[in-house]
């Protein structure tokens, strides 16, 4: 039981790390793309690619709010020992984890200041399903228009209408990773 | 390259940059705080290019560096070379191989791609700092959007010189939102800026702020109606590869007044020659 909440991190930290981030600044560039994220294995029921985006930008400066079914004794033990990241409330947090169901409500995030918008938290969202279809996106990193499986269209129009403040989103599913900036317009 | 960790810098330092940059990317235009470090080379030298370029690294790239658009002079030689030590990355001066790029105050002739990163050495990030030197006061012009006094300063250079006399680090508008420094390129540079499909970060290391444009992100240069903003260059073709739409460097050559005029980008210039173009001063 202990031993195996020590595997699952990254076997060559610095490059994987490396690889990892590039794929979530690609995936936060360009909203709508979907990126596959290097190998990483926290317990169930995190996916790979939430655990990889942790161990990517997570450590003891960045405090995490796990929500509902992520909050279990075995990821605490596995972030605790991969990351040290502290386990802190909604109000304080700088990444939050979860289930869009059990992430809400939004309003509980802090979204930046109008004059530090960079404080705000980044939603890790875990999703039953990832695909380029459903809402429509444009703005800043997309050419045209792009589409996403978003869990809903008017929570991100009420984000997005707080620009420059907001919210920002990594949505997780299996291995695979895609991003919604603030900045985008969801249609 | 055993003695360093990948890229020079610790992981914890990494993770703090990733994470400014994507708030860069997020709010574009707006000047992200980070914890800039200390860097084997002296401030000025692209300290914030540096960590930037380190923080997005990966074994697979190809890293060019450019200075003024040359590939051969101190600055860029001795970042490549410090990369090639601490990465072990692959490095070319061809900007169409190149994955990552990090210049000084140019962007290449050639036509940016969706797989490029542009990494910019940025010395004062601030657009209105040489307006208000207080960090408070900016902080706050900034936040309500209060750029009147940028274009003061546009209208003092018309009264002045019956043009916009600024020609470098002009300033622009991201997305209708925050006014930006482009670092320190030429003016001719700053349409290039707009819809560029490639991702563009921007380090001031001294300064310790990051920021960033997303592909495809609207980049619009102030100008008035009256006085429409013009990306002006030398008005002369290259010497030695005869190109006209490239920025043009003047290079003195004997003490006799003579002077000829020649890409500041080398690589674009180096391939015109291969290719066959000649100019007029070309041996």
């Amino acid at each position: 039981m202990q031993t195996q909440m020590l595997d699952g991190g990254f076997t060559q930290p610095a490059l994987q790390a490396a690889t990892a981030f590039r794929s979530v600044m690609e995936a936060m560039a360009r909203p709508g793309t979907i990126q596959t994220m290097v190998d990483a294995a926290p317990p169930a029921p995190l996916s790979p690619a939430a655990g990889a985006v942790l161990l990517t930008l997570c450590d003891t400066e960045t405090p995490l709010y796990l929500a509902g079914g992520c909050d279990t004794p075995d990821i605490r033990t596995w972030i605790a020992f991969h990351t040290g990241a502290p386990l802190v409330g909604p109000s304080a947090c700088q990444f939050a984890l979860g289930s869009w169901a059990d992430l809400m409500p939004l309003s509980a995030y802090p979204i930046g200041t109008s004059e530090y918008p960079d404080r705000s938290t980044t939603l890790i969202v875990e999703m039953p399903e990832l695909t380029q279809a459903g809402a429509t996106l444009t703005g800043p990193g997309i050419k045209e228009t792009a589409a996403l499986s978003l869990p809903e269209t008017a929570a991100f129009q009420a984000n997005g209408a707080q620009y420059p403040l907001g919210l920002d989103f990594i949505f997780t599913c299996a291995d695979r990773l895609a991003a919604l900036p603030r900045s985008t317009e969801v249609r | 390259m055993t003695d360093y960790n990948f890229a020079y810098l610790d992981e914890q330092t990494k993770r703090m940059i990733r994470r400014a940059i994507l708030k860069g990317l997020a709010v574009p235009g707006y000047q992200v705080p980070f914890a800039s470090r200390e860097m084997p080379m002296p401030y000025g030298w692209g300290t914030g290019g540096v960590q930037v370029s380190a923080a997005v690294m990966t074994t697979d790239d190809q890293f060019k560096v450019i200075d003024q658009g040359a590939d051969d002079t101190t600055n860029a030689v001795s970042i490549r070379s410090f990369f090639e030590r601490t990465a072990g990355v692959a490095t070319t001066t061809q900007t169409a191989e190149a994955t990552v790029i990090q210049t000084r105050h140019r962007i290449p002739e050639r036509d940016l791609t969706e797989g490029q990163i542009l990494v910019y050495q940025v010395p004062i990030p601030e657009p209105l700092r040489f307006l208000e030197p207080r960090e408070s006061e900016t902080r706050k012009m900034h936040s309500l959007e209060e750029y009147g006094l940028m274009h003061v300063k546009l209208y003092e250079d018309i009264s002045r010189h019956g043009h916009i006399a600024t020609s470098y680090a002009y300033p622009v508008k991201v997305e209708g939102r925050y006014v930006m420094d482009p670092s320190p390129i030429p003016k001719f540079d700053n349409p290039k800026l707009s819809d560029c499909p490639a991702i563009q970060l921007f380090g001031a290391g001294r300064e310790q702020r990051i920021y960033a444009l997303p592909p495809y992100t609207q980049v619009v240069s102030l100008d008035f109606e009256d006085h429409p903003f013009v990306a002006s260059k030398a008005d002369h073709p290259c010497g030695l590869c005869g190109a006209e739409d490239s920025y043009l460097d003047e290079v003195i050559i004997d003490d006799a007044g003579g002077r000829m005029f020649v890409c500041s980008d080398t690589d674009y210039c180096t391939a015109r020659q291969a290719d066959g173009f000649k100019g007029k001063d070309a041996a």
